[in-house]
This record gives C-alpha cells, sequence and structure tokens, in this order.
C-alpha cells in the first residue's frame, strides 16, 4: 500500500552528455532515501522502461519529471512534449535544458554544416559513399524515418512549459537534495524560479579584489597566476562576475577561471551581455584603436567565451544562416 | 530579395540626453532633411546603453543599431562615453561571430550643436543599410515547416510499433 502512496519520479535525458545522471548519483547514500521517497517511474539510463509505459499513463500522474539536455531533434521534442503531458511538475534540470549547454554551441553552424563535419569532413570519418541519415526511407515493409535534426538546438523552456530550474552543467549534489526535498515537502518556490542561489560567483569565491585595471587579457596557459588576488585582476577572463553561484567557487580556488557553467543570476536576460559589459568596465584604455586590440587578441572567440552555455537562450539564439539555407522571409 | 527597392530600414538609434539627443532635436528645429528611418531612443548617457539592449534590438527585427554620445573627453558624466566605447568595441568583436555584418552597428560621435553632422551620419548609415538588405533576425530562427510532419510521424510509428507486440 505504502508502495503506491509513494510520489512519482521521472527522469529524461535529450541533447545532453550524461553528465547530469552521474550528478543525481553524486548524491550518494542519499540516492537510497530518493528511491525510498520516490517511486521511480521512468529512467532510461538507469531502469529499464519503454516509451510506450510512458504514453500509456495517465496524463499528470508523473508527479515530478527531472528533464536534462536540449532539444536537438524531432525525438526529443516529442520526448518533452510527452513529459510535459504526463508530469504535474517539469524541472528543466541542468544546464542543457535550462540554456543549451555546450550542445547549444551547435548553434553557430548550420544542420548541413554540421553534417558536413560528422560525415564527410572529419579526419576520423570514412564514408566514401557519401552516406547521409535520411528523414525517411523505403522499405519493403513501409516507410521508415529518423527523427528530423533542426538547425537550431532549443532549450526546454522554448519548448514546452517549465515549472522549475536547475542550474549548473552539472547540478552540485547540494543543490539536487534541495530541490527533491523541497519538492517532497511541497515547499515549492514559484513556478518558473531558477532553485539555486542570487548572488554570483565572486560571492563565494575568497580571492583578494581590489580595482581592476586590465590591459591585455590571458589565456590560463600564458601566466601562473598568483593563489591570492582575483584572477580577472591577473588579466584571466573569469566568468564569475556574471555567473550564478552556488558551486562553491569550485575553479577559482584552483586557480581557473570560473566558465560560467552555473548560467546567469537572477534577472539576466542574457549572460554575455553581462560579461560584455563587466569586462568593458574594467579595460584600461581611452584609445578606440588600443580597445579594439585588447578584445581581439585576447577575446579571439567572444560566442564561445561570452555564450559557452547560454547560446541558444541568448537574445541572438545562434549564428546567422548563409542566405540560401535561410526559410523564405515573411 | 526583389523588395529591396522598397526596403526601409529599421535603425534604432541610442542617443545621450545632453549631446547626440540634442544634435537630434538641433537638426529637427533646424529643419535639415535626413532619412526618418532611425527611431530614437534617449538614454542618460551612452555608457548606459546595455549590450541587451543592442541585441533586443536585432533581435526583435532591427536592420542596424546605431549608439551615438558625446565626443570622447566631452562625457556629462565625466567618461562613461569611453566605457560606451569599449562596450560598442566588444559588441562589435561578437556581431561579427554571429555574422552579422559590420555595416549593421555603428557608433557616432556627435556634440549638442553638430546637428549637420548627426543627420549626415544618419543619412549614411541608412544608405549603407539599405545595400545590405534586411536582417530579419525572426526569419533566421523560424522552423522548418517540416518539424510537424517528423512529430506526427513519430506518433505514428510509435502506434505501428505497438500493433507488432505481443
Amino acid at each position: 500500500m505504502s508502495q503506491a502512496a509513494k510520489p512519482k519520479l521521472a527522469i529524461y535525458w535529450a541533447a545532453s552528455c550524461g553528465g547530469c545522471e552521474i550528478s543525481i548519483l553524486a548524491i550518494n547514500e542519499k540516492i537510497l532515501d530518493v528511491a525510498a521517497a520516490f517511486d521511480i517511474v521512468f529512467w532510461p539510463c538507469a531502469a529499464d522502461g519503454k516509451v510506450h509505459d510512458v504514453e500509456k499513463m495517465a496524463d499528470g500522474s508523473i508527479d515530478v519529471c527531472l528533464f536534462n539536455g536540449g532539444i536537438r531533434t524531432s525525438e526529443q521534442e516529442y520526448m518533452a512534449q510527452l513529459m510535459r503531458r504526463k508530469s504535474k511538475v517539469l524541472v528543466a534540470f541542468g544546464s542543457c535544458a535550462s540554456e543549451g549547454c555546450i550542445p547549444g554551441l551547435g548553434n553557430m553552424n548550420t544542420r548541413e554544416e554540421i553534417f558536413d563535419e560528422v560525415y564527410t569532413k572529419s579526419p576520423a570519418t570514412e564514408n566514401p559513399q557519401g552516406i547521409r541519415p535520411q528523414q525517411e526511407t523505403n522499405m519493403p515493409e513501409g516507410k521508415l524515418h529518423l527523427p528530423m535534426f533542426y538547425d537550431t538546438l532549443k532549450t526546454l523552456g522554448q519548448t514546452v512549459d517549465v515549472d522549475y530550474y536547475l542550474p549548473g552543467c552539472p547540478p552540485e549534489a547540494d543543490n539536487i537534495w534541495k530541490a527533491v526535498t523541497a519538492i517532497v515537502s511541497g515547499q515549492l518556490p514559484p513556478k518558473g524560479a531558477t532553485i539555486g542561489v542570487n548572488t554570483t560567483v565572486c560571492d563565494e569565491c575568497s580571492r583578494k579584489r581590489t580595482e581592476k585595471k586590465i590591459k591585455a587579457f590571458k589565456r590560463t596557459w600564458e601566466i601562473l597566476p598568483d593563489a591570492e588576488t582575483c584572477l580577472l585582476e591577473q588579466g584571466l577572463l573569469c566568468c564569475g562576475i556574471a555567473t550564478r553561484a552556488g558551486c562553491g567557487a569550485l575553479c577559482p580556488q584552483v586557480n581557473s577561471p570560473c566558465i560560467g557553467c552555473h548560467g546567469a543570476n537572477e534577472g539576466v536576460e542574457d549572460f554575455g551581455s553581462r560579461m560584455m559589459t563587466g569586462l568593458a568596465s574594467v579595460i584600461d584604455s581611452q584609445d578606440h584603436e588600443e580597445i579594439d586590440r585588447i578584445i581581439a587578441q585576447g577575446i579571439p572567440d567572444p560566442i564561445g567565451t561570452f555564450y559557452r552555455f547560454s547560446l541558444a537562450s541568448s537574445l541572438m539564439r545562434r549564428k546567422k544562416k548563409p542566405a540560401d539555407s535561410a526559410p523564405a522571409s515573411h | 530579395m526583389a523588395e529591396t527597392a522598397t526596403f526601409e530600414p529599421k535603425i534604432v538609434g541610442f542617443m545621450c540626453n545632453w549631446c547626440s539627443y540634442r544634435a537630434a532635436d538641433l537638426a529637427g528645429s533646424a529643419r535639415i532633411k535626413h532619412a526618418p528611418n532611425v527611431r530614437i531612443i534617449r538614454v542618460m548617457c551612452s555608457g548606459r546603453v546595455d549590450p541587451t539592449f543592442v541585441f533586443k534590438a536585432f533581435s526583435l527585427g532591427a536592420d542596424a543599431v546605431m549608439m551615438a554620445g558625446c565626443h570622447p573627453g566631452e562625457c556629462h558624466y565625466i567618461e562613461q562615453n569611453y566605457k560606451a566605447m569599449r562596450r560598442y568595441s566588444m559588441i562589435e568583436h561578437s556581431l561579427k561571430q554571429l555574422g552579422v555584418e559590420p555595416d549593421r552597428f555603428r557608433l557616432v560621435w556627435a556634440s549638442a550643436a553638430e546637428g549637420q553632422q548627426l543627420a549626415e551620419a544618419v543619412d549614411k548609415f541608412v544608405e549603407d543599410v539599405r545595400k545590405l538588405g534586411p536582417l530579419n533576425w525572426h526569419a533566421n530562427l523560424a522552423e522548418s515547416d517540416e518539424r510537424l510532419e517528423a512529430l506526427a510521424n513519430i506518433v505514428k510509428e510509435h502506434e505501428e510499433a505497438l500493433e507488432v507486440l505481443p
């Protein structure tokens, strides 16, 4: 009887690396508490289960679904819609589902460019017949379909209605536990909230900060940073100034600049804009040419630096497509 | 792009209260003729222009964006226009990588007395953008019509798969 009374939990993945699943297991022995508190009804990574089992469930019968990964294919969009329909609470779990993350950087290319690289150009590819995945293949038994690969990766929130967001690539065990217990105890934040703290990594970083004046941005291999001073003051491009805290400033602690995996802080619409604004304020020059030089030399890949985790959820969302590949304007 | 002949660029212009907005005012009261394509948004200082404003304008359909402020050294707030200059470079650098033509984003300095110069800068900008044609960022994000068909195929195939299950 008590088995039937347990709330139902589903965990699903779309365009992601699998790190989010591992982060769920990183709550260690507390996973037993999760298993005690929930009836895990669907978790393809860890337990056997079929999509048609989920399709047969009543709408809204899953209490919580933790969904990680972005939406790159029609199959993932279908699963996002399905999990939304079947779940009372849908959580965008981790950076991919929340903001696109590394798979979202694929938005710097089109589907054709990605297929060219993967099926033709990459040195490890051996494909003399030039075989490409087809969405439709005619077989004697009938038509077979493969999911459609989208030009632009979407976040979960751009695809379906999302109740809560859990930041991080991957989310921290502590925060996962906090989110899970909040949901179990019914102490839910307002809908659409990001579960986490509302401050930046700088607030958790123990390094000394004084006035920042930067003449040149340095790459990590160019200097040996001292262990005391703010990394940004030493010229390293640290994203801690714009990134939501909650990680305990793990990277700056070990001399490595923050890369922004926890996403934007509360109320920020475009993570990269915050970085650009912040860095523009500390460049120590009033000469336009020198400024251009400092930026061009120090930040050779601005999108990969400012939008490493959030291109798909940024205001621009992707690179401009070549004229011949864009759908007719309307 | 058959519509280029009649294409009127939509340009958003962020102009500072103390210099360039007054230059635009002066151009108006002096009845200087200039292209009407720039929709002016008055900000207190060019240093107030956040990159978010610029990206938002482009993503909502602007064909180009202009930032205008006091000449370097003449900022009402001492040196905030230098921040605007550095932000401009940052945004320009990022837009380039996103495939947005450099001629769609421009920084102009105009003092309160330079109505004529601002009008000329606007005319030149509009001409340059007209040559580029519409940016139409929405089309860049538009999803293919095949998407709905692909989604429907998944449902169909799942039903077919269930038929052969015991």
